[in-house]
């Protein structure tokens, strides 16, 4: 982290550790909308971080971004900042002007005719909270970003299993705001599986700290349990993953700045959401092991990040779906061209 | 939390060239060597083939000039290192000295003991191994009960070492030895042992794998002189501590298999379709995070930080990768291990399938390491 990316994290750890609050978040599960939050979040300009400068953004990197992204999930911000920010950087790379308000990405099959959208989108993230989505639809021209209002898609409600909005929105000749845009049409997978890769190194470090500050207070046989080797090994083992999902997420940002001319860092991506995804698998376990039936209670705070993690590592392609382009690449380049390729990047 | 510290790092535009010239003396250098032999990488011995590193400049690359080094970055090093280690060329020669004892001597040894022995490393003419281990001090690495009495213009030293790697092919061992039997961790020191020295007996142990490389080395009244103490008396322990952030933090400690991934995607490739396409692209992500996080302890080193903590994070997820990696490849192809026969794969596979318990007992067993991350994590 640069000096910049450092007072960056102060400031919206600062903000979420004030606004993201264990109440806010189990208010938002039973459907109330964080205002306070949100609009801390929009007056301080993160929700259009990635949008350029010319259209009212604060035209940052990616890398600055991901001190963002990561803070929202190591506090489980109960609102779609990360779906937003990646709205806005499409927006932006389409010249389009991003709308106040909460703006989603959706995932679908989608027809653009005449400046009209049809088709559906299936676990749109917040949709229901969102006043406009931000699809790529491709054609035999390249590919163009759409700006689809709201208010005339069917909406069919449902949430994953943190309790998050995913949303089925149907659009039928819905008149939309389109730019063309270089990039590659699968671009909304690709930077969403960023996006969470990057939500899950910060949920991964919560509940490392948590599960830390857990095993040096609860005591047993006379002296805090995390004396014991036991417990000891698993919470080394749990950090490490955490550390490695957070190097691969922070990796993939940089590179993806220094290659948006380029392949996206779809390489480094795909490495950074699988990693994210065999990180919560361990890490979930044994954050929930070492805190013991506590952590199985509604009341106490572990699964907000921890089902989280459980949906996260699913969306956007999960790691079996990265892995699986990853290994198909790698073995169609040949085995003596891994290592250079490793290298080369 | 951050009770860690991984800065990313990015390899510097102009290491590309060295790379590429390292690519080219390997290409010359390795065609003949088959891959279960290069498979041994940093556990190859092949003293020509140091010679031929030191002649290149490529051993004690970041050390002084004066004393044979060639005052090169932290980057330029993990450059040529990964290359080796990727490719499977035999460095266990010099890999010792290179690694922790030349470093050792420019932090803690005397003018003297520089300017004998680092130009010679360097060259790639003069060989190191460890003496830590013994019979009951494993882990329990203070437990160190060979004893090193003053005598008259040295040290008389008796005991045992064990499990120490090329010592019968060394020329010297950097050892730990007891100066005080009445303290503990301040009672120890380090030295440098001539190998030649009267006194000593080496024995070769063989591995499960039925190669010996690693020896039990007795000391019987052996004489070491003051000149060869390394640092001051009793501060033994401070000085393997930071010896073993440097044996800890390079990219050995998840390159290990290497050369088994290359090979079973090559079958992979030979059979046609996608199968496994996932079990790979899962090893690739691993691979391609380890290497940032190696490299990134690189940075660290380059800036003059202490990695130790990193350096242990990386070795313990390193290790488990390259000692995986058998299994994985086992479950994803079911191909017979072999010794003699069969084809490449076959024979990577039976190598490093012997091999893969080793490398989460060297350098600090995966137990240790946790442990010391437990500590940075404020457990202990």
């Amino acid at each position: 982290m640069n000096e910049t990316q450092k007072i960056l994290a102060d400031s919206v750890n600062r903000l979420l550790t004030t606004h993201a609050t264990r109440s806010t978040i189990q208010g938002a599960e039973e459907g109330a909308w964080p205002v306070v939050l949100w609009d801390e979040l929009v007056d301080n300009g993160l929700t259009r971080i990635l949008v350029p400068e010319a259209l009212e953004g604060a035209g940052a990197s990616w890398a600055d971004a991901f001190v963002v992204l990561k803070a929202a999930g190591e506090h489980a911000a109960p609102v779609p900042l990360a779906e937003t920010i990646l709205a806005g950087f499409i927006l932006g790379r389409a010249g389009l002007a991003m709308p106040d308000g909460v703006v989603t990405v959706m995932e679908g099959d989608f027809l653009l005719s005449e400046g009209r959208l049809s088709g559906r989108a299936v676990r749109v993230p917040w949709g229901r909270k969102a006043s406009h989505g931000v699809a790529l639809v491709k054609s035999g021209w390249g590919v163009e970003a759409v700006l689809a209002p709201l208010d005339y898609a069917r909406i069919e409600e449902s949430e994953n299993v943190a309790r998050e909005p995913r949303d089925t929105l149907t659009f039928e000749r819905v008149v939309v705001e389109t730019g063309w845009v270089e990039l590659p049409g699968d671009a909304l997978r690709l930077l969403g599986a960023l996006v969470r890769a990057s939500q899950m190194a910060g949920a991964l470090d919560a509940i490392t700290a948590q599960s830390v500050q857990y095993a040096n207070e609860r005591t047993q046989f006379g002296k805090p349990i995390g004396k014991f080797q036991a417990i000891q090994q698993q919470l080394a083992l749990l950090s490490t993953q955490a550390a490695a999902a957070n190097v691969a997420a922070a990796h993939a940002c940089s590179k993806l700045d220094a290659s948006l001319d380029g392949d996206y860092a779809a390489f480094e991506i795909a490495c950074a959401k699988v990693r994210a995804d065999d990180a919560s698998s361990i890490a979930t376990s044994i954050a929930h092991q070492v805190h013991g039936a506590i952590g199985f209670t509604y009341e106490h705070g572990l699964h907000f990040a921890t089902r989280r993690l459980w949906s996260w590592r699913a969306e956007f392609g999960s790691g079996a779906e990265w892995a699986d382009r990853l290994g198909r690449e790698t073995i169609a380049r040949g085995a003596d061209a891994l290592w250079p390729y490793v290298t080369g990047r | 939390m951050q009770a860690f510290r991984f800065d990313l790092c990015e390899l510097p535009e102009e290491t590309k060239g060295l790379r590429q010239e390292v690519r080219d003396f390997l290409a010359v250098e390795l065609k003949d060597i088959p891959a279960v032999t290069r498979a041994q990488t940093w556990m190859g011995f092949d003293a020509e083939f140091s010679r031929k590193l030191g002649a290149r400049g490529w051993i004690g690359m970041r050390w002084p000039k004066k004393y044979g080094g060639h005052e090169r970055s932290a980057f330029d090093r993990y450059v040529v290192l990964e290359e080796m280690l990727a490719a499977g060329a035999p460095v266990g020669a010099h890999w010792i000295g290179d690694r922790q004892s030349g470093p050792l001597l420019l932090n803690f040894g005397t003018e003297e003991q520089r300017q004998l022995i680092l130009p010679k490393v360097a060259r790639g003419e003069c060989f190191f191994c460890i003496g830590m281990s013994e019979p009951d001090s494993g882990s329990d690495l203070a437990a160190t009960r060979t004893k090193a009495e003053k005598v008259d213009g040295g040290y008389k030293v008796n005991g045992t070492k064990l499990w120490t790697s090329n010592a019968h092919k060394a020329h010297y061992m950097i050892a730990l030895f007891r100066t005080d039997p009445e303290k503990k961790h301040d009672g120890l020191t380090q030295f440098i042992v001539d190998l030649k020295t009267p006194g000593i007996t080496i024995r070769p142990i063989r591995d499960l794998a039925g190669n010996a490389h690693f020896n039990e080395v007795v000391f019987e009244d052996a004489f070491v002189p003051d000149g060869m103490l390394v640092g001051s008396e009793g501060s033994g322990w401070a000085q393997v501590t930071a010896e073993l952030a440097f044996e800890r933090s390079g990219p050995e400690r998840y390159l290990s298999s290497f050369l088994l991934l290359q090979e079973a995607i090559r079958e992979l490739q030979t059979k046609g379709g996608v199968d496994g396409a996932r079990e790979i692209g899962r090893m690739v992500a691993h691979l391609s995070t380890l290497r940032q996080m190696s490299l990134s302890v690189a940075g660290m080193l380059d800036r003059g930080e202490n990695p130790a903590l990193e350096a242990s994070v990386v070795k313990d997820l390193g290790t488990g990768f390259e000692q995986d990696l058998p299994v994985k490849v086992h479950e994803l192809l079911g191909i017979e291990p072999t010794l003699r026969g069969g084809n490449d794969y076959s024979q990577v596979l039976g190598y490093l399938t012997q091999t893969a318990p080793s490398f989460s007992l060297r350098g600090g067993t995966r137990e240790i390491l946790r442990g010391i991350i437990a500590r940075g994590l404020g457990l202990r």
